[in-house]
């Protein structure tokens, strides 16, 4: 009996019983589609984290003007000091190991351009920005202003304010508004998208300098600082805090790593990826009972086909091998349906959320797939033997 | 052609034995045509079995053409079957899922005969029996004697040398019954065996040979 004969005899008992058989490849179906489903989201969790992170720009030291571990720390009559564009100066200059330091003022106001106007996030920021941040410009230049220059007039645009402001115009060397200051316009950011939550194409970019005054502020928002690599982080970020320490005479700043952040959530995440790989090893598992319980009854409903194929010279391998092959093809069926239900669903979830990434990893998809089968093997060979030992006359006589 | 020597099976039930064949010897030449006949439960349908491979004595020889059928093993049995045996039931036991040229296939794709000739012959055989017509249907769509001229056909496709009908007009009404002997009888020929256990005293008046069972035992035999 060659292979085909076998599949295509197995195809045939399979059709015979149709409600079986769709019951069975269903219960597989569901228990890969599942697998699929829960790896796709746990991946999808992960590499969304990473890159929220990632695109926050990496190996970076955040300065943050007083004291956050404990609220209410600063001692009565004691003072905050500003966090200022000298201290970031002082840090770029005097704390060995620092690539970059790119100190941020922020505030909100309105752009006007012609007769539009839109309220955005003004960021005052230097040159060192986009390359902490990691973000490109579409059109144009970033800013190039230093720590060391004073302010200048110029302006970069996040895309969508671009785009909500001039609607497709080019917006190059164009003056634009903020309050009562007129600033030239020397670039449009590419999109970059939301990142925890904030749009970071809804925002323009200034000169530090320029908008600490037009803000009338002292105080920095925060200062970045970029180490070459995630073993500096801890090291420089004693000598930060050091020097700001000595130069307010307070202890009165606080330096945080993105990487604590990540350390923590991808520890979450590990525990997740566990959790997911217990619930999808449980519903294979039930997949796999599932066909070994359809090949029993198969069995003991059949006991009198087994007997007339017995009867009419069938070997003990042959026997088997017709029952295997209905365990594979109810398997392989099961589980090529389980994984394209698994991917519509996923993709039913991507249409919703389009900035969560996820897919199915491959070796999820290897996995159930091979699983499935192995499953459909491993539970089907025991019914599948029962089947072969059944005395002929016992089974002819059926039930 | 077959010879039993002394053969008995018996069953256990509980803490008792029921001795289903008991101490029968029996010679049976190629060629013939033999009819078992007695009440129910004397053991005809488990000597049937035993003639045919599916069962194995409990004691006693069994030889089949030659050859002790005891010492076979179970793939030897199943080659045995597959080539030299054929069986008809009184239920029919045709695949109810499978059409009747599918049905009568089935005893070639297990000998491992390739696709076209299995059709072949297949056709050839309905059309021993009558049923050309019919290759396509399922048993579901055929009356009770056509359903066992499908099943004469399967069991004749191999040409096995010995044919074996357990009660095979059991099942059918007078002229179906004919029919079907008639059929059996036309297909015996040459050196093909036939034997066929029944409860019809005119089925049986057409063999050559009556073994009338009672009790596990054969008794007097009329010719
Ligand atoms: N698997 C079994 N276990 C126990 N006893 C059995 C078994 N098979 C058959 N027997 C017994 O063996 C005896 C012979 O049974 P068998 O089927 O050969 O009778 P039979 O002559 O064919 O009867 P019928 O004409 O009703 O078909 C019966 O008493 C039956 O109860
Ligand atoms: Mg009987």
């Amino acid at each position: 009996m060659k292979v085909g004969e076998l599949l295509a005899f197995a195809l045939g008992a399979l059709r015979g019983h149709r409600l079986r058989t769709s019951l069975s490849v269903a219960g597989v179906a569901v228990g890969i589609a599942a697998v699929v489903a829960l790896t796709a989201l746990g991946d999808g969790a992960r590499t969304y984290v990473v890159r929220e992170f990632s695109s926050l720009g990496s190996n970076l030291l955040i300065v943050i003007p007083g004291k956050v571990e404990t609220t209410g720390a600063i001692p009565f009559g004691g003072v905050t000091h500003d966090l200022t564009v000298a201290d970031a100066r002082s840090i770029a200059m005097r704390v060995p190991g620092v690539v970059r330091v790119a100190p941020i003022a922020v505030a909100t106001d309105a752009v006007h351009w012609a007769d539009r106007s839109r309220s955005v996030p003004i960021l005052g920021v230097t040159a060192a920005y986009q390359a902490a941040r990691q973000v490109t410009v579409a059109s144009g230049r970033f800013l190039e202003t230093t720590m060391a220059q004073g302010g200048g007039q110029e302006l970069v645009l996040g895309a969508k304010v671009a785009h909500e402001l001039f609607r497709g115009s080019s917006p190059l060397g164009r003056i634009v508004r903020v309050g009562a200051w007129r600033y030239r316009v020397v670039g449009v950011m590419a999109p970059k998208g939301r990142s925890l939550g904030f749009d970071f194409d809804d925002l323009v970019f200034i000169p530090v300098k320029t908008a600490m005054r037009m803000f009338n502020r002292t105080s920095l928002f925060r200062i970045l600082v970029e180490v070459p690599s995630a073993d500096e982080l801890a090291p420089v970020k004693r000598r930060v805090t050091r020097l700001l320490n000595e130069r307010h005479r307070a202890d009165d700043v606080t330096v945080i790593t993105q990487d604590a952040v990540l350390s923590a959530f991808s520890s979450i995440l590990g525990v997740l990826t566990l959790a997911l790989a217990g619930l999808a090893s449980v519903s294979l598992s039930v997949a796999g009972v599932g066909i070994m319980n359809v090949m029993l009854v198969a069995v003991s409903e059949r006991r009198r086909e087994i007997g007339i194929l017995k009867a009419l010279g069938a070997t003990n391998r042959q026997v088997l091998g017709a029952f295997l092959a209905e365990a594979v093809v109810l398997s392989t069926t099961g589980g090529l349906l389980g994984l394209a239900a698994g991917a519509a669903g996923v993709r039913v979830f991507v249409a919703f959320y389009p900035s969560f990434p996820a897919s199915p990893p491959a070796w999820s998809i290897a996995a159930a797939m091979g699983v499935a089968v192995a499953v459909g093997v491993g539970f089907g060979v025991w019914p599948a033997r029962r089947a072969t030992r059944l005395d002929p006359v016992t089974a002819l006589r059926g039930r | 052609m077959i010879e039993l020597e002394n053969v008995c099976r018996s069953y256990t039930v509980g803490d008792s034995e029921v001795h289903a064949v008991e101490h029968v010897s029996l010679h049976i030449g190629a060629g013939e045509h033999v009819a078992i006949m007695g009440p129910s439960g004397s053991g005809k349908s488990t000597l049937l079995h035993i003639l045919g491979c599916l069962d194995r004595p409990t004691s006693g020889r069994y030889l089949f053409r030659g050859r002790d059928v005891g010492t076979l093993s179970d793939d030897e049995r199943s080659h045995l079957r597959q080539q030299e045996i054929g069986f008809v039931f009184q239920f029919f036991y045709l695949l109810g899922r499978l059409t009747a040229g599918a049905n009568v296939e089935l005893p070639m794709l297990f000998a491992g005969v390739g696709g076209n000739e299995r059709k072949r012959r297949a056709e050839e055989a309905l059309e021993a029996v009558g049923l050309a017509d019919r290759i396509h249907h399922r048993p579901d769509q055929l009356s009770g004697g056509q359903r066992q001229r499908v099943a004469i056909a399967r069991a004749l496709v191999m040409r096995p040398s010995l044919l074996l009908a357990d009660e095979p007009t059991g099942n059918l009404d007078r002229s179906s019954a004919e029919e079907v002997m008639g059929l059996l009888e036309k297909l015996r020929g040459g050196d093909r065996t036939l034997i066929v256990v029944t409860h019809d005293p005119e089925v049986a008046q057409r063999a050559q040979r009556i073994i009338r069972m009672s009790d596990g035992r054969i008794g007097e035999e009329t010719a």
